[in-house]
């Protein structure tokens, strides 16, 4: 016992401010964007669908919970059902075999909704494109508000990605 | 050189920076060949399809024997291996979804990545789970949406209680045409595709197919790229392991080895990035050499993170190995005996946690690994524990690597050109990623112009079907921490 407490008292505090949002990543018209936040204040709740990701940003947004980044000290917290959440965080090219599971995500989420596309893949199909396979980018699929770019965009571009959903125009 | 007493007449030596013989079979020899590799304890390391065409590929001690048989649309199929190999089974059901081409006898002719939702599926929507029965038995059914954040797969439990009886996986929700996007894309171009077939293993698959590229067209890698593209390997183990150790720690019940964990992590990624302009280290190794070249400071800065991140390592093992917490989530838990693991073909890390002692570091005369004498990381128990305990020693060889890598790295150039593509020439690359073997296959086309094929394999096809065995008998709420301490690739597998 100790020892960890000594561990966690060497440590320290890591975590580093956030991002600032940013315009450029609208999608689409956030019609719903005040009526989140006035409902919601920034305490939100984040729904994870990979929708056929190489698995990049997957290990992107796993990162935005470490200690330095600290998603869950800025109010967000990934839920494991979309019945809970409030935003929707989308990776990949989206997948045939995936199409109906993510529209019966995006379904089964209570209004008003988010959501966010993360990565060139969810931006525009990415290296994968559009195929008998693939159905390309996320707003082919579902309606969009907020999309990260990069391959897979750093925890940064996500922390910043979800801010600028969740602050609304 | 010949090859192990010949699994098959006329191998022709490729030009590979690995051992690796190809050669056409017909049926007869085919299976033949099969039998053969089994009784002399090869391993399968995988088998794929191409138009007309079904491929093997056995690992000999000698190196790689890569079989080729032609499968004509007069006559498409081919001898059935899945009982000498289990782990041929879904490798051969996604020939048949790809390619038409089916294995004649095979016990398991369902669909695999074919959902039904193709325009030219095979395969129909509803998946024939097998349906276990019995008092009290009900079957739980999880994904393709898992309540964390992983990859989309489907999940069949037929429990009693609390008690599994059996797993059925279903996958390939992942599936995005990976195999034909090879053959859209310019072969030069191509290294950024394999780079992302799976995430976590970047730098493996990209550096097994450029080491594919080069072999199709005999270009020879500067020594200095050679011992970059190591350098890169070793790092994304590290990577990946110090992600898993954390995950584990944190998948039972033990948060704050997530957060140191994930803590280094995010250090280890930063001078990833700072070093070699990518966290993830995507799109460094490039059919030739490596992308760009590490400075002079670079070295010192990562030498000294190894020093500060081999020292916390430590002390986290030893909290650990002192947790009892911990150790009793661990020991036990998702339990692969040697023989059940040597029988099914499990490979790479979760292997070598269950006493299979193969690692392409060790076993071929790779170049840069060769005079590093890497010291392998086995295991005897199979279980959770002793697949964290080989992710920690891995770590630790890894580190004294890179220090090496760094201190040896020989002076010159990063990069050649690569050489003329020439028609119907045949690829292969092999580089033992954090979670085992990679290969890739390919053959140019006619022209030599395009891909007419190009199989990247992950080693989940291998250890996915033995994960149903090591789940069986365990609680479900241990489903997370097992699943985790092999933490597989769909991606990868699906294509
Ligand atoms: S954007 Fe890049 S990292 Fe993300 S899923 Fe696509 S290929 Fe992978």
């Amino acid at each position: 016992m100790w020892r960890l407490l000594r561990q966690i008292g060497r440590t320290g505090i890591r975590t580093e401010p956030a991002p600032a949002p940013d315009d450029a990543l609208r999608h689409e018209t956030q019609a719903l964007g005040r009526d989140i936040i006035k409902t919601l204040g920034r305490a939100l709740a984040i729904r994870v669908v990979d929708a056929g990701s190489c698995n990049g940003c997957e290990l992107e947004i796993h990162a935005t919970a470490n200690p330095y980044y600290n998603l869950e000290g800025l109010g967000f917290q990934f839920v494991a059902s979309p019945r809970h959440a409030d935003l929707l965080l989308v990776t990949g090219p989206v997948s045939r075999h995936m199409e109906v599971a993510l529209r019966r995500t995006y379904d089964a989420m209570p209004q008003p909704r988010l959501v966010v596309a993360l990565g060139d893949c969810g931006c525009t199909g990415g290296i994968f494109g559009e195929g008998p396979a693939t159905c390309g980018r996320v707003s082919n699929v579902i309606p969009v508000d907020v999309a990260v770019p990069g391959c897979p965009p750093d925890p940064r571009a996500i922390l910043q990605g979800i801010l600028t959903a969740v602050q609304g125009r | 050189m010949t090859p192990h007493p010949l699994l098959a007449p006329d191998l022709v030596a490729l030009p590979c920076e690995l051992p690796a013989w190809n050669g056409r079979t017909d049926a007869a020899a085919w299976r033949a060949a099969a039998t053969r590799a089994a009784t002399q304890g090869a391993r399968l390391v995988a088998l794929w399809g191409a138009p007309q065409e079904v491929h093997a590929a056995y690992a000999l001690p000698e190196g790689l024997v890569w079989l080729t048989l032609p499968c004509p649309p007069s006559a498409p199929d081919y001898p059935d291996l899945s009982d000498l190999f289990p782990a041929a089974g879904r490798m051969q059901r996604a020939v048949a979804d790809l390619w038409g081409i089916t294995a004649r006898g095979a016990a398991d002719t369902r669909p695999w990545l074919d959902h039904g939702l193709w325009p030219e599926s095979r395969g129909a929507r509803d998946y024939p789970f097998v349906h276990v029965s019995g008092d009290g038995v009900h079957e739980i059914p999880v994904g393709p949406v898992h309540a964390g954040i992983i990859e989309p797969g489907h999940f069949r439990f037929s429990v009693v209680g609390e008690k599994v009886l059996r797993l059925e996986a279903r996958l390939g929700y992942t599936h995005k045409g990976i195999s034909r996007r090879f053959t859209e894309l310019a072969p030069a171009e191509a290294h950024r595709l394999a780079g992302r077939v799976s995430g976590d293993s970047t730098v493996a698959i990209a550096w097994a197919y450029c080491m594919a590229l080069e072999s199709a067209t005999g270009t020879a890698v500067p020594q200095r790229a050679q011992w970059l593209r190591a350098l890169l390997l070793e790092r994304e183990r590290v990577a990946n392991h110090l992600g898993d150790l954390g995950a584990l720690g944190n998948d039972a019940g033990f948060a704050v080895g997530l957060a140191q964990f994930s803590r280094l992590r995010e250090d280890w990624l930063r001078l990833s990035k700072d070093c070699f302009g990518h966290r993830l280290l995507m799109d460094c190794v490039v059919p030739g050499g490596v992308a760009a070249d590490l400075p002079a400071a670079a070295a010192d800065a990562l030498r000294r993170q190894c020093d500060a991140v081999a020292g916390e390592v430590a002390e986290l093992r030893a909290l650990y190995d002192g947790h009892a917490g911990l150790q009793d989530r661990f020991i036990g838990a998702g339990r692969v005996e040697p023989p059940l693991a040597s029988r099914l073909g499990l490979t790479g890390l979760a292997g070598r946690a269950s006493g299979i002692a193969a690692d392409l570091r060790c076993d071929q005369p790779w170049a840069p690994y060769a005079p590093l004498n890497v010291l392998m990381a086995t295991q005897r128990n199979g279980d959770v524990a002793a697949r964290v305990a080989v992710r920690f020693d891995e770590v630790f060889e890894s580190l004294r690597l890179i220090r090496a890598l760094l201190d040896g790295l020989p002076a010159g150039p990063v990069a050649t050109p690569l050489n003329a593509l020439a028609g119907n020439a045949l690829g292969l690359g092999r580089a033992e990623g954090w979670r085992g073997e990679v290969l890739v296959a390919l053959a140019l086309d006619e022209q030599g112009q395009r891909l007419r094929f190009c199989h990247c394999h992950d080693p989940s096809w291998h250890n996915w079907p033995v994960l149903e065995h090591a789940v069986m008998g365990n609680i479900v709420p241990d489903f997370p921490l097992i699943n985790k301490s092999f933490n597989l690739s769909y991606s990868g597998h699906d294509l």
